[in-house]
Protein backbone atom coordinates (compact mmCIF):
# COMPACT_ATOMS: atom_id res chain seq x y z
CA UNK A 1 0.00 0.00 0.00
CA UNK A 2 2.80 2.14 0.75
CA UNK A 3 4.49 1.49 -2.73
CA UNK A 4 1.20 2.61 -4.49
CA UNK A 5 0.44 5.80 -2.05
CA UNK A 6 4.01 6.76 -3.18
CA UNK A 7 3.55 6.38 -6.88
CA UNK A 8 0.37 8.20 -6.84
CA UNK A 9 2.41 11.19 -4.83
CA UNK A 10 5.01 10.95 -7.20
CA UNK A 11 2.64 11.72 -9.97
CA UNK A 12 0.65 14.61 -8.23
CA UNK A 13 3.80 16.68 -6.82
CA UNK A 14 5.44 15.76 -10.96
CA UNK A 15 2.24 17.16 -12.45
CA UNK A 16 2.12 20.10 -9.50
CA UNK A 17 5.92 20.90 -9.81
CA UNK A 18 5.21 21.44 -13.49
CA UNK A 19 2.60 23.69 -13.15
CA UNK A 20 3.59 26.33 -9.98
CA UNK A 21 1.21 28.65 -11.12
CA UNK A 22 -1.21 26.26 -8.79
CA UNK A 23 1.00 26.69 -5.89
CA UNK A 24 1.45 30.48 -6.01
CA UNK A 25 -2.57 31.04 -6.98
CA UNK A 26 -3.40 29.28 -4.11
CA UNK A 27 -0.97 31.97 -2.29
CA UNK A 28 -2.10 34.96 -3.32
CA UNK A 29 -5.73 35.38 -1.16
CA UNK A 30 -3.73 34.38 2.36
CA UNK A 31 -0.66 36.91 1.15
CA UNK A 32 -3.08 39.80 -0.19
CA UNK A 33 -5.41 39.56 3.17
CA UNK A 34 -1.77 39.55 4.63
CA UNK A 35 -0.27 42.77 2.98
CA UNK A 36 -3.39 45.04 2.72
CA UNK A 37 -5.36 44.03 5.75
CA UNK A 38 -2.66 42.93 8.16
CA UNK A 39 -1.16 46.03 9.04
CA UNK A 40 -4.59 47.67 9.65
CA UNK A 41 -5.07 45.29 12.79
CA UNK A 42 -1.95 46.91 14.31
CA UNK A 43 -3.85 49.96 15.00
CA UNK A 44 -6.82 47.97 16.48
CA UNK A 45 -7.09 47.23 20.49
CA UNK A 46 -8.76 44.76 22.70
CA UNK A 47 -9.02 40.79 22.26
CA UNK A 48 -5.15 40.87 22.42
CA UNK A 49 -4.73 42.93 19.46
CA UNK A 50 -2.52 46.11 19.07
CA UNK A 51 1.39 47.05 17.37
CA UNK A 52 3.05 43.66 16.30
CA UNK A 53 1.41 41.52 18.54
CA UNK A 54 -1.54 41.83 16.08
CA UNK A 55 0.10 39.25 13.61
CA UNK A 56 0.30 36.66 16.33
CA UNK A 57 -2.70 36.30 16.21
CA UNK A 58 -3.46 36.97 12.60
CA UNK A 59 -1.11 34.83 10.60
CA UNK A 60 -2.51 31.84 12.48
CA UNK A 61 -5.99 32.78 11.04
CA UNK A 62 -4.04 32.93 7.46
CA UNK A 63 -3.01 29.25 8.23
CA UNK A 64 -6.34 28.07 8.78
CA UNK A 65 -7.45 29.71 5.83
CA UNK A 66 -4.68 28.46 3.38
CA UNK A 67 -5.71 25.02 4.75
CA UNK A 68 -9.25 25.30 4.28
CA UNK A 69 -9.18 26.74 1.11
CA UNK A 70 -6.61 24.72 -0.28
CA UNK A 71 -7.49 21.44 0.85
CA UNK A 72 -11.07 22.52 0.32
CA UNK A 73 -10.85 23.17 -3.32
CA UNK A 74 -8.74 19.56 -4.09
CA UNK A 75 -12.01 18.24 -5.25
CA UNK A 76 -12.25 20.17 -8.62
CA UNK A 77 -8.86 18.37 -9.00
CA UNK A 78 -10.48 15.33 -8.67
CA UNK A 79 -13.59 16.48 -11.07
CA UNK A 80 -11.64 17.08 -13.93
CA UNK A 81 -9.29 13.65 -13.54
CA UNK A 82 -12.47 12.05 -13.57
CA UNK A 83 -13.23 13.42 -16.93
CA UNK A 84 -9.58 12.36 -18.56
CA UNK A 85 -10.63 9.00 -17.37
CA UNK A 86 -7.31 8.74 -14.99
CA UNK A 87 -9.67 7.71 -11.90
CA UNK A 88 -11.15 5.14 -13.90
CA UNK A 89 -8.01 3.77 -15.33
CA UNK A 90 -6.29 3.94 -11.47
CA UNK A 91 -9.39 2.09 -10.19
CA UNK A 92 -9.25 -0.51 -12.70
CA UNK A 93 -5.77 -1.59 -10.94
CA UNK A 94 -6.15 -3.67 -7.98
CA UNK A 95 -4.39 -0.51 -6.03
CA UNK A 96 -6.20 0.25 -2.37
CA UNK A 97 -8.62 2.53 -2.74
CA UNK A 98 -6.79 4.18 0.35
CA UNK A 99 -3.72 4.25 -1.84
CA UNK A 100 -5.64 6.10 -4.70
CA UNK A 101 -6.97 9.12 -2.05
CA UNK A 102 -3.97 8.95 0.88
CA UNK A 103 -1.27 9.93 -2.79
CA UNK A 104 -3.35 12.95 -3.30
CA UNK A 105 -4.03 14.19 0.20
CA UNK A 106 -0.40 13.77 1.08
CA UNK A 107 0.39 15.75 -1.90
CA UNK A 108 -1.90 18.65 -0.65
CA UNK A 109 -0.70 18.26 2.50
CA UNK A 110 3.14 18.91 1.03
CA UNK A 111 1.84 22.00 -0.96
CA UNK A 112 0.07 23.76 2.06
CA UNK A 113 2.76 23.17 4.07
CA UNK A 114 5.29 24.47 1.69
CA UNK A 115 2.73 27.60 1.10
CA UNK A 116 2.30 27.92 5.16
CA UNK A 117 6.15 28.58 5.03
CA UNK A 118 6.06 31.01 2.77
CA UNK A 119 3.32 32.87 4.44
CA UNK A 120 5.30 32.84 7.61
CA UNK A 121 8.51 34.27 5.78
CA UNK A 122 6.59 37.18 4.22
CA UNK A 123 4.69 37.87 7.74
CA UNK A 124 8.26 38.12 9.28
CA UNK A 125 9.22 41.87 7.72
CA UNK A 126 5.88 43.25 8.52
CA UNK A 127 6.56 42.56 12.51
CA UNK A 128 5.87 38.55 12.73
CA UNK A 129 7.26 37.53 16.09
CA UNK A 130 6.25 34.83 17.21
CA UNK A 131 7.73 31.08 18.92
CA UNK A 132 9.33 29.36 16.30
CA UNK A 133 8.35 25.91 17.74
CA UNK A 134 4.81 26.87 18.23
CA UNK A 135 5.32 28.14 14.68
CA UNK A 136 5.50 25.20 13.62
CA UNK A 137 3.52 22.86 15.62
CA UNK A 138 1.10 25.15 14.36
CA UNK A 139 1.91 24.24 10.38
CA UNK A 140 2.52 20.90 11.35
CA UNK A 141 -1.80 21.21 12.95
CA UNK A 142 -2.64 22.59 9.94
CA UNK A 143 -1.15 19.90 7.81
CA UNK A 144 -3.09 17.29 9.41
CA UNK A 145 -5.89 18.79 9.59
CA UNK A 146 -5.74 19.62 5.77
CA UNK A 147 -5.26 15.56 4.99
CA UNK A 148 -8.39 15.68 6.27
CA UNK A 149 -10.27 18.15 4.07
CA UNK A 150 -8.80 17.25 0.91
CA UNK A 151 -9.64 14.03 1.27
CA UNK A 152 -13.64 14.95 2.49
CA UNK A 153 -13.32 17.59 -0.35
CA UNK A 154 -12.59 14.35 -3.15
CA UNK A 155 -14.98 12.31 -1.79
CA UNK A 156 -17.30 15.42 -2.66
CA UNK A 157 -16.23 15.74 -5.93
CA UNK A 158 -16.30 12.02 -7.04
CA UNK A 159 -20.11 12.37 -5.61
CA UNK A 160 -20.93 15.39 -7.29
CA UNK A 161 -18.87 14.82 -10.27
CA UNK A 162 -19.19 18.85 -12.06
CA UNK A 163 -17.78 22.02 -11.01
CA UNK A 164 -20.72 23.26 -11.40
CA UNK A 165 -22.36 21.74 -8.60
CA UNK A 166 -19.03 20.91 -6.48
CA UNK A 167 -18.29 25.29 -6.65
CA UNK A 168 -21.43 26.54 -4.99
CA UNK A 169 -21.35 23.41 -2.32
CA UNK A 170 -17.32 23.88 -1.45
CA UNK A 171 -18.11 27.84 -1.62
CA UNK A 172 -21.20 27.38 0.98
CA UNK A 173 -19.62 25.38 3.52
CA UNK A 174 -16.12 26.89 3.74
CA UNK A 175 -16.64 30.83 4.45
CA UNK A 176 -19.06 30.39 6.99
CA UNK A 177 -16.72 28.26 8.87
CA UNK A 178 -13.64 30.62 8.72
CA UNK A 179 -15.43 33.44 9.29
CA UNK A 180 -17.14 31.39 12.54
CA UNK A 181 -13.84 30.72 13.52
CA UNK A 182 -12.46 33.84 14.07
CA UNK A 183 -9.97 34.10 11.46
CA UNK A 184 -9.72 37.69 11.19
CA UNK A 185 -10.90 38.96 14.83
CA UNK A 186 -10.63 36.84 17.79
CA UNK A 187 -13.71 35.68 18.72
CA UNK A 188 -13.44 37.51 22.24
CA UNK A 189 -14.29 40.57 20.68
CA UNK A 190 -17.87 39.24 19.61
CA UNK A 191 -21.26 39.46 21.02
CA UNK A 192 -22.17 36.93 23.33
CA UNK A 193 -24.86 35.26 20.68
CA UNK A 194 -21.88 34.91 18.01
CA UNK A 195 -19.04 33.75 20.47
CA UNK A 196 -21.27 31.01 21.81
CA UNK A 197 -21.99 29.46 18.18
CA UNK A 198 -18.20 29.37 17.32
CA UNK A 199 -17.42 27.51 20.12
CA UNK A 200 -19.43 24.87 18.03
CA UNK A 201 -17.51 25.09 15.23
CA UNK A 202 -14.56 22.58 15.28
CA UNK A 203 -12.11 25.21 13.41
CA UNK A 204 -12.74 27.80 16.09
CA UNK A 205 -10.72 25.17 18.33
CA UNK A 206 -7.86 24.70 15.33
CA UNK A 207 -7.85 28.47 15.39
CA UNK A 208 -7.06 29.19 19.14
CA UNK A 209 -4.83 26.64 19.95
CA UNK A 210 -2.70 27.92 16.29
CA UNK A 211 -2.71 31.48 18.21
CA UNK A 212 -1.44 29.81 21.64
CA UNK A 213 1.30 28.10 20.03
CA UNK A 214 1.86 31.05 18.36
CA UNK A 215 2.69 32.83 21.65
CA UNK A 216 4.81 30.08 22.80
CA UNK A 217 1.64 29.12 25.48
CA UNK A 218 2.07 25.47 24.98
CA UNK A 219 0.42 24.19 28.64
CA UNK A 220 -2.35 26.03 27.51
CA UNK A 221 -5.77 24.44 27.34
CA UNK A 222 -6.33 25.42 23.95
CA UNK A 223 -3.46 23.45 22.18
CA UNK A 224 -4.92 20.24 23.71
CA UNK A 225 -8.50 20.68 22.88
CA UNK A 226 -7.24 21.63 19.25
CA UNK A 227 -5.18 19.52 18.87
CA UNK A 228 -7.42 16.40 19.82
CA UNK A 229 -9.94 18.26 17.73
CA UNK A 230 -7.60 18.66 14.88
CA UNK A 231 -6.45 14.93 14.70
CA UNK A 232 -10.37 13.46 15.43
CA UNK A 233 -11.97 15.76 12.83
CA UNK A 234 -8.89 14.69 10.37
CA UNK A 235 -9.38 11.31 10.84
CA UNK A 236 -12.92 11.36 10.74
CA UNK A 237 -13.00 12.76 7.32
CA UNK A 238 -10.06 10.75 5.84
CA UNK A 239 -12.35 7.58 6.75
CA UNK A 240 -15.35 9.22 5.18
CA UNK A 241 -13.24 10.40 2.32
CA UNK A 242 -11.78 7.15 1.86
CA UNK A 243 -14.74 5.06 2.53
CA UNK A 244 -16.88 6.93 -0.11
CA UNK A 245 -13.79 6.95 -3.11
CA UNK A 246 -13.88 2.80 -2.71
CA UNK A 247 -18.13 3.35 -2.88
CA UNK A 248 -17.90 5.23 -5.91
CA UNK A 249 -17.23 1.85 -7.12
CA UNK A 250 -21.00 0.88 -6.91
CA UNK B 1 -12.64 -16.03 -19.84
CA UNK B 2 -16.38 -14.57 -19.63
CA UNK B 3 -19.08 -15.66 -18.06
CA UNK B 4 -22.06 -13.01 -17.46
CA UNK B 5 -25.18 -14.44 -16.20
CA UNK B 6 -28.36 -12.04 -15.79
CA UNK B 7 -26.13 -8.96 -15.55
CA UNK B 8 -28.79 -6.03 -14.60
CA UNK B 9 -27.54 -2.27 -13.84
CA UNK B 10 -30.42 0.12 -12.85
CA UNK B 11 -29.55 3.94 -12.26
CA UNK B 12 -31.62 6.30 -10.10
CA UNK B 13 -31.98 9.57 -11.88
CA UNK B 14 -34.19 12.97 -11.49
CA UNK B 15 -36.48 11.08 -14.25
CA UNK B 16 -36.73 8.13 -12.08
CA UNK B 17 -35.31 4.85 -12.36
CA UNK B 18 -33.53 4.07 -15.86
CA UNK B 19 -32.56 0.10 -16.54
CA UNK B 20 -29.53 0.42 -18.46
CA UNK B 21 -28.52 -3.03 -18.95
CA UNK B 22 -32.01 -5.89 -18.26
CA UNK B 23 -30.10 -9.18 -18.00
CA UNK B 24 -27.27 -10.13 -20.10
CA UNK B 25 -25.90 -13.28 -20.40
CA UNK B 26 -22.70 -14.01 -22.19
CA UNK B 27 -19.82 -15.72 -22.78
CA UNK B 28 -16.16 -15.18 -24.19
CA UNK B 29 -13.69 -17.68 -24.85
CA UNK B 30 -10.20 -17.05 -24.36
CA UNK B 31 -8.55 -16.20 -27.62
CA UNK B 32 -11.53 -14.27 -29.31
CA UNK B 33 -12.84 -11.57 -30.46
CA UNK B 34 -16.32 -10.58 -29.44
CA UNK B 35 -18.13 -7.30 -30.30
CA UNK B 36 -20.69 -5.75 -28.71
CA UNK B 37 -22.45 -3.65 -31.12
CA UNK B 38 -25.58 -1.06 -30.76
CA UNK B 39 -26.45 2.59 -30.64
CA UNK B 40 -25.64 5.13 -28.10
CA UNK B 41 -27.22 4.37 -25.00
CA UNK B 42 -27.98 0.62 -25.48
CA UNK B 43 -26.06 -0.04 -22.35
CA UNK B 44 -22.49 -1.34 -23.84
CA UNK B 45 -20.39 0.80 -22.05
CA UNK B 46 -22.64 0.11 -18.59
CA UNK B 47 -22.00 -3.30 -19.09
CA UNK B 48 -18.33 -2.94 -19.90
CA UNK B 49 -17.76 -1.40 -16.74
CA UNK B 50 -19.61 -3.96 -15.09
CA UNK B 51 -16.96 -6.58 -16.20
CA UNK B 52 -14.39 -4.05 -15.59
CA UNK B 53 -15.75 -4.02 -11.91
CA UNK B 54 -15.93 -0.26 -12.27
CA UNK B 55 -19.75 -0.56 -11.23
CA UNK B 56 -21.36 -3.04 -9.40
CA UNK B 57 -23.81 -4.88 -11.03
CA UNK B 58 -27.76 -4.09 -9.61
CA UNK B 59 -28.44 -8.43 -9.97
CA UNK B 60 -26.76 -11.09 -11.72
CA UNK B 61 -22.91 -12.74 -12.02
CA UNK B 62 -20.09 -12.88 -13.75
CA UNK B 63 -17.01 -14.68 -13.85
CA UNK B 64 -14.04 -12.42 -15.72
CA UNK B 65 -10.50 -14.46 -16.24
CA UNK B 66 -11.80 -17.24 -13.57
CA UNK B 67 -12.47 -14.74 -10.84
CA UNK B 68 -15.95 -13.85 -9.13
CA UNK B 69 -16.80 -10.23 -10.31
CA UNK B 70 -18.48 -8.88 -7.06
CA UNK B 71 -16.01 -11.44 -4.40
CA UNK B 72 -13.14 -11.17 -5.87
CA UNK B 73 -12.51 -8.12 -8.14
CA UNK B 74 -8.96 -7.07 -6.53
CA UNK B 75 -8.16 -10.51 -9.00
CA UNK B 76 -10.20 -9.21 -11.48
CA UNK B 77 -8.57 -6.14 -12.05
CA UNK B 78 -4.53 -7.78 -12.47
CA UNK B 79 -5.80 -9.85 -14.99
CA UNK B 80 -7.82 -7.44 -16.90
CA UNK B 81 -6.71 -4.46 -19.11
CA UNK B 82 -9.25 -1.41 -19.63
CA UNK B 83 -8.96 1.50 -22.26
CA UNK B 84 -12.11 3.89 -21.90
CA UNK B 85 -13.62 5.70 -24.54
CA UNK B 86 -11.86 8.75 -24.65
CA UNK B 87 -11.85 11.01 -22.45
CA UNK B 88 -11.50 15.12 -21.88
CA UNK B 89 -7.83 16.81 -22.79
CA UNK B 90 -5.13 15.45 -20.04
CA UNK B 91 -3.72 17.92 -17.71
CA UNK B 92 -0.61 19.69 -18.54
CA UNK B 93 2.57 18.12 -17.18
CA UNK B 94 1.70 14.47 -18.13
CA UNK B 95 4.05 12.65 -20.12
CA UNK B 96 3.82 9.51 -21.86
CA UNK B 97 6.40 7.44 -20.37
CA UNK B 98 5.65 8.63 -16.84
CA UNK B 99 1.62 7.43 -17.37
CA UNK B 100 2.76 4.65 -18.37
CA UNK B 101 5.02 3.35 -15.73
CA UNK B 102 2.62 4.80 -13.14
CA UNK B 103 0.02 2.36 -14.88
CA UNK B 104 2.12 -0.81 -14.00
CA UNK B 105 3.66 0.37 -10.91
CA UNK B 106 -0.08 0.48 -9.90
CA UNK B 107 -0.88 -2.98 -11.35
CA UNK B 108 1.72 -4.29 -8.77
CA UNK B 109 5.05 -4.16 -10.99
CA UNK B 110 8.21 -3.02 -9.81
CA UNK B 111 10.21 -0.17 -10.93
CA UNK B 112 12.67 -2.17 -13.20
CA UNK B 113 9.76 -4.31 -14.74
CA UNK B 114 7.51 -1.56 -15.31
CA UNK B 115 10.81 0.28 -17.32
CA UNK B 116 11.22 -3.01 -19.38
CA UNK B 117 7.63 -3.74 -20.22
CA UNK B 118 7.45 0.56 -21.22
CA UNK B 119 10.42 -0.66 -23.90
CA UNK B 120 8.22 -3.57 -25.18
CA UNK B 121 5.49 -1.96 -25.66
CA UNK B 122 6.02 1.45 -27.12
CA UNK B 123 7.30 0.05 -29.81
CA UNK B 124 4.56 -2.23 -30.50
CA UNK B 125 2.22 0.24 -30.13
CA UNK B 126 4.09 2.74 -32.46
CA UNK B 127 5.04 4.90 -29.84
CA UNK B 128 8.55 4.52 -29.47
CA UNK B 129 10.05 7.62 -29.04
CA UNK B 130 7.24 9.54 -27.78
CA UNK B 131 7.86 8.47 -23.70
CA UNK B 132 9.43 12.05 -22.67
CA UNK B 133 6.30 13.61 -24.75
CA UNK B 134 3.35 15.51 -22.91
CA UNK B 135 -0.62 13.67 -23.29
CA UNK B 136 -1.50 17.03 -24.80
CA UNK B 137 0.69 17.10 -27.68
CA UNK B 138 -0.34 14.01 -28.83
CA UNK B 139 -2.87 13.26 -32.20
CA UNK B 140 -6.06 11.72 -31.59
CA UNK B 141 -4.29 8.61 -33.03
CA UNK B 142 -1.17 8.46 -30.89
CA UNK B 143 -3.57 9.02 -27.85
CA UNK B 144 -5.54 6.32 -28.57
CA UNK B 145 -2.93 3.91 -28.90
CA UNK B 146 -1.46 5.44 -25.04
CA UNK B 147 -4.89 4.69 -24.21
CA UNK B 148 -4.32 0.83 -25.22
CA UNK B 149 -0.57 0.53 -24.00
CA UNK B 150 -2.05 1.82 -20.49
CA UNK B 151 -4.51 -1.63 -20.59
CA UNK B 152 -1.10 -3.49 -21.95
CA UNK B 153 1.32 -2.54 -19.66
CA UNK B 154 0.93 -5.89 -16.95
CA UNK B 155 0.19 -8.35 -20.38
CA UNK B 156 -3.25 -9.07 -19.14
CA UNK B 157 -4.99 -12.30 -20.91
CA UNK B 158 -8.17 -10.37 -21.34
CA UNK B 159 -8.41 -6.56 -22.45
CA UNK B 160 -11.90 -4.61 -22.98
CA UNK B 161 -11.60 -1.74 -25.44
CA UNK B 162 -14.61 0.71 -25.13
CA UNK B 163 -15.50 2.36 -28.72
CA UNK B 164 -11.50 2.05 -29.58
CA UNK B 165 -11.70 4.13 -33.08
CA UNK B 166 -14.16 6.52 -31.82
CA UNK B 167 -13.57 10.39 -33.26
CA UNK B 168 -10.20 9.02 -35.66
CA UNK B 169 -9.52 9.67 -39.06
CA UNK B 170 -10.03 6.02 -41.71
CA UNK B 171 -6.48 6.12 -41.63
CA UNK B 172 -5.75 5.62 -37.61
CA UNK B 173 -8.56 3.36 -37.59
CA UNK B 174 -7.39 1.15 -39.88
CA UNK B 175 -3.88 1.44 -38.21
CA UNK B 176 -5.49 0.93 -34.78
CA UNK B 177 -7.16 -2.47 -36.21
CA UNK B 178 -4.55 -3.46 -37.51
CA UNK B 179 -3.22 -3.21 -33.95
CA UNK B 180 -5.80 -4.52 -31.97
CA UNK B 181 -5.54 -8.00 -34.42
CA UNK B 182 -1.90 -7.98 -33.69
CA UNK B 183 -2.86 -8.41 -29.99
CA UNK B 184 -4.75 -11.62 -30.60
CA UNK B 185 -2.75 -13.02 -33.33
CA UNK B 186 0.82 -12.23 -31.49
CA UNK B 187 -0.02 -12.40 -27.82
CA UNK B 188 -3.47 -14.55 -27.73
CA UNK B 189 -4.91 -11.83 -26.04
CA UNK B 190 -8.57 -12.02 -25.82
CA UNK B 191 -10.17 -9.06 -26.71
CA UNK B 192 -13.74 -7.20 -25.69
CA UNK B 193 -14.55 -4.13 -27.53
CA UNK B 194 -17.71 -2.31 -27.50
CA UNK B 195 -18.79 0.27 -31.01
CA UNK B 196 -21.61 1.34 -33.06
CA UNK B 197 -19.41 0.98 -36.15
CA UNK B 198 -20.68 -1.33 -38.04
CA UNK B 199 -17.86 -2.04 -40.37
CA UNK B 200 -15.30 -2.26 -37.15
CA UNK B 201 -17.48 -4.91 -35.75
CA UNK B 202 -17.52 -6.79 -39.03
CA UNK B 203 -14.22 -6.32 -39.72
CA UNK B 204 -12.71 -7.74 -36.30
CA UNK B 205 -14.90 -9.52 -34.56
CA UNK B 206 -15.62 -13.61 -34.60
CA UNK B 207 -18.55 -12.96 -33.12
CA UNK B 208 -21.17 -9.92 -32.92
CA UNK B 209 -22.86 -9.72 -29.56
CA UNK B 210 -26.04 -7.23 -30.76
CA UNK B 211 -27.16 -4.48 -27.81
CA UNK B 212 -30.34 -2.78 -27.65
CA UNK B 213 -31.69 -1.00 -25.20
CA UNK B 214 -30.15 -2.88 -22.60
CA UNK B 215 -30.23 -6.24 -23.93
CA UNK B 216 -28.70 -8.44 -26.16
CA UNK B 217 -30.67 -9.74 -29.04
CA UNK B 218 -28.44 -11.55 -31.25
CA UNK B 219 -25.05 -13.37 -30.25
CA UNK B 220 -23.27 -14.79 -33.83
CA UNK B 221 -21.04 -14.18 -36.06
CA UNK B 222 -20.73 -11.33 -38.96
CA UNK B 223 -21.40 -13.51 -41.44
CA UNK B 224 -24.19 -16.01 -39.94
CA UNK B 225 -26.20 -12.65 -38.75
CA UNK B 226 -25.67 -11.18 -42.58
CA UNK B 227 -27.23 -14.84 -43.38
CA UNK B 228 -30.26 -14.46 -41.77
CA UNK B 229 -31.05 -11.64 -43.65
CA UNK B 230 -29.68 -13.60 -46.51
CA UNK B 231 -29.17 -12.76 -50.06
CA UNK B 232 -29.85 -9.08 -51.23
CA UNK B 233 -32.31 -6.09 -50.71
CA UNK B 234 -33.45 -4.34 -53.40
CA UNK B 235 -34.34 -0.55 -52.07
CA UNK B 236 -37.07 0.57 -53.99
CA UNK B 237 -37.45 4.48 -52.89
CA UNK B 238 -40.97 5.91 -53.87
CA UNK B 239 -41.29 9.65 -55.34
CA UNK B 240 -44.41 11.13 -53.28
CA UNK B 241 -44.25 8.69 -50.59
CA UNK B 242 -47.25 8.45 -48.01
CA UNK B 243 -48.56 5.65 -45.77
CA UNK B 244 -51.23 4.52 -48.79
CA UNK B 245 -48.66 4.55 -51.42
CA UNK B 246 -46.30 2.64 -49.37
CA UNK B 247 -48.87 -0.12 -48.40
CA UNK B 248 -50.03 -0.37 -51.92
CA UNK B 249 -45.95 -0.77 -52.61
CA UNK B 250 -45.37 -3.56 -49.93
CA UNK B 251 -48.27 -5.57 -51.26
CA UNK B 252 -47.21 -5.51 -55.23
CA UNK B 253 -43.63 -6.19 -53.96
CA UNK B 254 -44.83 -9.37 -52.27
CA UNK B 255 -46.84 -10.69 -55.32
CA UNK B 256 -44.12 -9.86 -57.39
CA UNK B 257 -41.46 -12.05 -55.66
CA UNK B 258 -40.57 -14.49 -53.09
CA UNK B 259 -39.29 -12.69 -50.62
CA UNK B 260 -37.28 -13.23 -47.32
CA UNK B 261 -38.29 -10.36 -45.81
CA UNK B 262 -39.89 -6.74 -46.98
CA UNK B 263 -39.31 -3.83 -44.52
CA UNK B 264 -40.03 -0.48 -45.12
CA UNK B 265 -37.93 2.82 -43.50
CA UNK B 266 -39.53 6.99 -44.44
CA UNK B 267 -39.77 6.35 -48.33
CA UNK B 268 -37.66 3.05 -48.80
CA UNK B 269 -38.94 -0.37 -49.46
CA UNK B 270 -36.84 -2.98 -48.62
CA UNK B 271 -37.43 -6.27 -50.10
CA UNK B 272 -34.99 -9.10 -49.15
CA UNK B 273 -34.36 -12.09 -51.95
CA UNK B 274 -32.23 -14.60 -52.62
CA UNK B 275 -30.95 -12.91 -55.75
CA UNK B 276 -31.53 -8.94 -56.36
CA UNK B 277 -30.68 -8.98 -60.15
CA UNK B 278 -33.30 -11.84 -60.73
CA UNK B 279 -36.16 -10.09 -58.65
CA UNK B 280 -35.40 -6.34 -59.92
CA UNK B 281 -37.44 -7.09 -63.25
CA UNK B 282 -40.56 -8.60 -61.77
CA UNK B 283 -40.55 -5.94 -58.93
CA UNK B 284 -40.32 -2.58 -61.16
CA UNK B 285 -42.94 -4.17 -63.59
CA UNK B 286 -45.29 -4.84 -60.17
CA UNK B 287 -44.59 -1.46 -58.95
CA UNK B 288 -45.32 0.38 -62.26
CA UNK B 289 -48.90 -1.90 -62.70
CA UNK B 290 -49.52 -0.42 -58.95
CA UNK B 291 -49.50 3.31 -60.92
CA UNK B 292 -46.63 3.77 -58.26
CA UNK B 293 -43.27 6.09 -59.41
CA UNK B 294 -40.03 5.39 -58.22
CA UNK B 295 -37.33 8.17 -57.61
CA UNK B 296 -34.59 5.50 -57.47
CA UNK B 297 -33.94 1.45 -57.21
CA UNK B 298 -30.27 -0.21 -55.89
CA UNK B 299 -29.64 -3.53 -55.33
CA UNK B 300 -27.41 -4.20 -52.11
CA UNK B 301 -25.75 -6.67 -50.49
CA UNK B 302 -26.98 -7.01 -46.64
CA UNK B 303 -25.03 -4.83 -43.86
CA UNK B 304 -25.59 -5.30 -40.37
CA UNK B 305 -27.43 -2.05 -40.70
CA UNK B 306 -30.26 -4.29 -42.53
CA UNK B 307 -29.45 -7.25 -39.21
CA UNK B 308 -30.17 -4.43 -37.23
CA UNK B 309 -32.97 -2.67 -38.50
CA UNK B 310 -34.30 -6.33 -39.38
CA UNK B 311 -33.62 -7.74 -35.55
CA UNK B 312 -35.09 -4.44 -33.45
CA UNK B 313 -37.28 -2.89 -36.16
CA UNK B 314 -34.96 0.43 -36.09
CA UNK B 315 -32.16 0.90 -37.90
CA UNK B 316 -28.94 2.14 -36.00
CA UNK B 317 -29.98 5.54 -37.36
CA UNK B 318 -32.69 5.69 -35.18
CA UNK B 319 -33.47 5.26 -31.43
CA UNK B 320 -36.18 2.75 -30.19
CA UNK B 321 -39.15 5.08 -30.96
CA UNK B 322 -37.68 6.21 -34.35
CA UNK B 323 -36.49 9.36 -33.64
CA UNK B 324 -33.33 9.89 -35.83
CA UNK B 325 -29.85 9.41 -34.09
CA UNK B 326 -26.66 11.03 -34.80
CA UNK B 327 -24.45 8.51 -35.54
CA UNK B 328 -21.22 7.82 -37.87
CA UNK B 329 -21.71 7.16 -41.46
CA UNK B 330 -20.57 3.57 -42.40
CA UNK B 331 -20.36 1.81 -45.47
CA UNK B 332 -22.68 -0.41 -46.36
Amino acid sequence: MFTETFVIFQRQMRILLRNPVWVFFGLTQPILYLVLFGPLLKGVTGGGLGGNNSWKIFVPGLLLQLAIFGAGFAGFGIIQELREGVIDRQRVTPARRMSLIFGRTLGNMVTIGVQSAVLVVVALPFGLRASWDGIVSSVVMVCILAIGVSAASYAMGLILKDEDAFAPFIQGVSLPLLLLSGVLLPMSLAPGWLRHTSQVNPLTHVVDATRALFRGDFGDNNVWIGGVITIALGALLAWWGTRTFQRQSA
Amino acid sequence: MITAHALARSFRTKAGPVDAVRGVDLEVKPGEIVGLLGPNGAGKTTTLRMLTTLLMPTSGSATVAGFDLVSQPRDVRRNIGYVAQVGAAPSAGTLVGEELITQARLQGLSKPDAAARLAEVAPQLDLGGLEKRALLELSGGQRRRFDIALGLMHSPRLVFLDEPTAGLDPQSRANLWAHIRALREEAGVTILLTTHYLDEADALADRILVMDGGRIIADDTPEALKARISGDVVVLTLAGANPGNMARAVEAAGRAVAARDIATENNEVRVTVDDGGVAVAPLLRAIDTAGLTLSTVTVTRPSLDDVFLTLTGHSLREGPDGAPLHVATTSA
